[in-house]
Formats: structure tokens, sequence, C-alpha cells
């Protein structure tokens, strides 16, 4: 059984006796025990009576590694008498002297005040960073617009496969299941009024202007934008964009400038599905509630014209730049270890959303101004 | 507790096979306490296979590891954290997890193990990291750090719950012959003044002969031992005439490989 005892030599000298076994159990017991008494006292002279120490692990060295420490914090004596000579040596070899771990951190209000600077600085950076990489994707779409041949058209149109027929399925399943939603709950409350015909007018102006193209950029950033982002980001950590780079090849024209293009041209014909299948949802309800289905479409037909139609479409190709663009730049971006791809892509689907709902409210001032 | 003349690790019958596809046969041999143990072989001769099963992390289809006189392959529960408390293992590439400090990465294994302080575990950690010079890089993270420096930190980590053996795997692949002599010099270190017993794969021959005790060498066609000793009389005396090139570094034609 491990024991430790407190002796006061005199008024400045404290003696510690410990007997037993000095492991990681015994040592979890007696840690704060042992700490607290000599962090009371602050003896001038600590002298530590090992005589009786059978058996001292790794844990049993920090406690008397620790004991020196503090010692030597309070400017303090310490004396370890009576350890084994094998324990002792091993202590040479462990302590780690004055190292500045075991030093007392700085206090909580400095750390917090040091971690808003840390934040706001790297925003800062990230801002530049972003508007950096803009200004370089846009030139290097110009180049790509002026001189066609550069662009790698074999990847784009995978790219745009991937991240455009493939996600038919879910865009139009969404746009039904909103288009159906909201002429539902809608229907109700203009029953109120007899009004019930101008749901059709509701869901299809709120579908052309607003919710189609902003839907179906939800479902781009998070389909598609994320898996820029991983993709590009495990290049990174594989170092094949540093590879890339020594061959002479530019990583944003080999790898983003294609993306970009590949979600520009696809995200109006995902929209459209949508906006379709939105109607389709629409329609069904008002089918339901007694409406004949010409009534409907020539309801649709009076409700939006060519302006709201383009209007929204104008939109998503700005949305699907935001998206690759921002994908593309999370992935190079990506920094090392096992969870960085993971917060790049997390990064890219955030920064997307809150890019595209900002892009959304200076269209909606633009459009005011111009009338559409 | 096993008596201190018996062999600290005991390997009987050891058949490891992948599917129909069998990589090591009936493998026997022993390890003694305190002695730095080297498995060899030429690529792909089953080396880093024979170690996964001696930590346990795969099941043989046949024979006994037996680790401080428990077998390591039918161990389950209490029993085997009883035994991976012995035992530590360096990965080849450090594993040091990647989102923690280099204090934190030990002070895991000590939290998860013991009932220690967050205080102590930190001293403890330090302690470790001090035994391979890497006090003042407590607070840094793995990216932070060299080839050399994340090695060095994984035995660091190894050692957090002071075992009785270490499996290194590796522990000179892609390092610079200083940095690669500098872990050469910590193993003999540690194995003297710790009393650590080392199990070690590795074919660097300047590092086998300066840290090897003994050394058993795996062969890719009879999926078995083919010699068994100290380096220098199986580079000088072996039968066998690929031992004695592999110890001697030459790649002669009459040789298969």
């Amino acid at each position: 059984m491990t024991s430790i005892d407190y002796q006061m030599l005199d008024n400045s000298r404290l003696r510690l006796v410990i007997s037993g076994k000095l492991d990681a159990e015994s040592t979890s017991r007696l840690w704060s025990q042992a700490l607290e008494k000599v962090g009371q006292v602050e003896p001038q002279t600590l002298v530590v009576d090992a005589t009786g120490v059978d058996y001292c692990d790794g844990a049993g060295m920090a406690l008397l590694v620790r004991l020196q420490a503090a010692q030597q914090r309070s400017a303090g004596q310490i004396q370890i008498k009576g350890l084994r000579s094998e324990f002792k040596q091993l202590l040479r070899l462990f302590d780690p002297g004055n190292v500045p771990g075991l030093e007392p951190r700085a206090n909580s209000f400095v750390r917090l005040v040091e971690g808003v600077g840390q934040t706001a600085v790297k925003l800062l950076k990230d801002f530049k960073a972003q508007v950096s990489f803009a200004g370089e994707l846009f030139v290097k779409l110009l180049g790509t617009v002026t001189c066609p041949g550069t662009l790698r058209s074999n990847d784009t149109f995978l790219i745009a496969e991937k991240a455009g027929a493939d996600a038919v399925g879910i865009t139009a399943l969404l746009g039904f299941l909103i288009g159906l939603i909201l002429a539902f709950q809608s229907a109700i409350a203009m029953r109120k009024f007899g009004a019930e015909i101008f749901v059709a007018d509701l869901v299809t102006i709120s579908l052309f202007r607003e919710l189609g193209p902003l839907l179906t950029a939800f479902v781009l950033a998070s389909r598609s934008g994320s898996a820029f982002a991983a993709e590009l980001g495990t290049m990174k950590v594989n170092e094949e964009i540093d590879a890339l780079t020594t061959m002479g090849i530019d990583p944003v024209r080999f790898l983003a400038i294609p993306r970009v293009i590949a979600a520009v041209a696809v995200m109006p014909f995902l929209t459209m599905f949508n906006n379709l299948f939105g109607l389709i949802g629409c329609g069904l309800v008002m089918i339901s509630v007694g409406f004949a289905p010409i009534a409907v479409v020539n309801q649709i037909q009076q409700a939006v014209g060519l302006g709201d139609l383009f209007g929204g479409l104008a939109k998503t190709l700005v949305f699907g730049m935001l998206i690759a663009g921002i994908g593309c730049l999370r992935g190079l971006q990506t920094g090392t270890g096992a969870s960085a791809v993971g917060d790049s892509a997390t990064r890219a689907v955030v920064s997307s959303i809150i890019a595209i709902v900002f892009a959304d409210g200076v269209f909606a001032v633009l459009y005011y101004f111009l009338g559409i | 507790m096993q008596d201190s003349s018996e062999p600290i690790i005991r390997v009987e019958d050891l058949t490891v096979a992948y599917g129909d596809s069998v990589v090591l046969k009936d493998l026997n041999f022993q390890v003694e306490s305190g002695e730095v143990f080297i498995i060899l072989g030429g690529s792909g001769c089953g080396k880093s296979t024979l170690l996964k099963h001696m930590i346990s992390l795969h099941c043989p289809v046949n024979g006994r590891i037996l680790i401080d006189g428990a077998d390591i392959v039918t161990a389950e529960g209490s029993e085997l954290r009883e035994i991976l408390r012995k035992i530590g293992v360096m990965y080849q590439n450090g594993a040091l997890f990647g989102s923690m400090n280099l204090l934190d990465n030990i002070c895991l294994v000590l939290e998860e193990f013991t009932d220690l302080p967050r205080d102590a575990a930190e001293t403890i950690a330090l302690m470790k990291l001090n035994v391979v010079g890497l006090a003042d890089s407590a607070y840094k993270m793995p990216s932070e750090l060299s080839g050399g420096m994340k090695k060095r930190a994984a035995i660091a980590r190894a050692m957090a719950l002071d075992p009785k053996i270490l499996f290194l795997d590796e522990p000179s692949a892609g390092l610079d012959p200083i940095t690669s002599a500098q872990l050469d010099d910590l193993i003999l270190e540690l194995s003297r003044s710790l009393k650590i017993t080392f199990v070690v794969v590795t074919h660097e021959l300047p590092s086998i002969f300066t840290v090897a005790d003994r050394v058993i060498m795996l062969d890719k066609n009879t999926k078995t031992i083919i010699a068994t000793g100290k380096p220098d009389e199986l580079r000088d005396k072996s039968d066998n005439p690929w031992v004695r090139q592999f110890f001697s570094r030459r790649a002669e034609a009459d040789v298969r490989v």
C-alpha cells in the first residue's frame, strides 16, 4: 500500500515521506494531495524521503518532477533522499527541466482577447484570398473564352454530367414537393377570400423569380460544391496539386475552370426542371381542389412573362459560378491532416450558401431598379 | 508476471493466410526480455504482416503468440487491454493524430488507461517527449514536424504507459542517415536504461548492425524463417547465399529473388 506523510521539520522545511509502490494508480490518488500540501506550506526546502519506494514508473517520476518544478517556481529548494539508484538514473533521463509547459498559462481573459484577434486576422486573410482567387479565376475564364482550345472539354463534359444530369432526379423531386406544399399551404389561406385561383400566380411567380434558382443552387452547392472541395482537397493532401504546378500546369486552369464552366452550364437547365416540376405539383393541388386543368394552365400563363423566367435563369449563371468557384477555392486551400478535407467540404457548402443568398439580395435590388 | 528467464514473446506454430494465399507458415521463435529483436526480409515477405499479428491487429489462421505469458490471439476484453498496456507501437508514418498537438497525443493514452489528473498526464507526456528530445515541441501540431521528429514523437507516445515491449515498423524508412542514426541511438539508450524490449521491422542495414541483438529473416518463397542469429554471424557464416548477399548488399545472378 502506498502512503504519504508530511512532517514540518522547522518553519521553512517540509518533509514528505513516500513509501510503497509509486505507479499510475497510486500516483493518481496522491497527486493533488501532495501538490496542494506543498502549495499551502510553500516550504523554503522540500525534503522528499523516498527510502520506502520499492517501485516507481513514469507516473511516479512525474510526481517527483512536478514537485521539483513547483519548488523551482516558488524559488525554493528540493532534496530527494533515499531514492534507489535505478530510479534516480531514470529521473535524470526523464527530467525535462524548466520547460514552458510546466509554467502557468496565460489567464483566460488574455486568451480570449488573443482568440478574437486571431479570428479577425484569419477572416481578413480569408477575404483577401477570396478576392484574389476571384480575380485570378476571372482572368483565366476570359483567357479560356478568347482561346477555347485551352479548355479541357472532356473533363468539362464529365463534370457537367455528374453535377447536372445526375442531379436532375433530386432537383425535380425537390421542385415537385415545394410546388405541392406551397400551393397546398396558400390554398388554405386563400380560400377565406375566395381567391384560390390566385394560388397559381403565387406559386409560379415565387418559383420562377426566387425559389427555383435558390433551391437549385442549394442542391448544387451541397452535392457538387462539397464534392469539388473534397476532390481538390484530397489532391492537395496527396501533393497532386504541387505535382501539377511543378509540371508547369496551372491548377486553376486545369481544375477550376472546367468545374466553373460545367456548373454555369448546367444551372439554368436544372432550374428549369425544378420550375417545371414545381408547376406540376402546384397544378395537382389546384386540380384536386376543383379547378379544370385548362384553367390552371391559363392562370399560370397570365401570371408570369418571359422577363420573370429569364430574370430567374440569369441569376443561376452567377450562382453556378459562385458555387464552383468557392468549392474549388476551398479545395485548393486545404491544409494537412485527416480532418482537413472534411473541413474544406464543410466550408465550401457554408460559404457557397452565404454567397448565394447575398447575391440573390443584390439581384433583387438590381431587378427592382431595372423594372424586371 | 513471468519469471525473468522466460522469453517475453513466444510465437508458436504461427500460420497466416489471406483467403487461399498463405503468407507465413509455421513460424516459431521467441524474443528475450530486454533485447533488440529485428525482423528482416525482402519486400513483400510478410514482415509487417507478422508485426500486425503480434500486436493483435490481425488474427492468424493457426498458432499462438504469447506476450509476457498471455496469448494475444485468444485474449479479449479486459485481458486484451491488460496485454495492450504492456506494448507500445510506432507505425511507419508515426500515425500521430493530426488534430491534436504532441502533448495531447500522449495525454490521450494516459487519460484512457489511468485516472491520473490532467496536470499529471501533462507532466508525464512532457517527460516522455524529453526522453526523445522533443520537450520544446510539446505544443506543436504533427503537421509542423519533420519526418524524423514525427517518428520520435510516435516513440514517445508508444512509451506513454511504460510498456515492456516497443514494436517499431520501419523506423528508418524515409529518413536521412544522420536522423536515422539518432533514432538508432535512441533505441539503444531506451533499451539500456529502461530495459525495454524492442521488436523492429526494418531492412536498413547500417541500423541493423548498430542496434540488433538478434535477427530473424523471413523468406518470401518458403514463407518461413530462413535464418536466425546475430547480424555479423549471418553475414559471414550463413549457409544460405541469399542471406549472405542480403547482409553484404550485393545482387548476384545465381541467387533467386
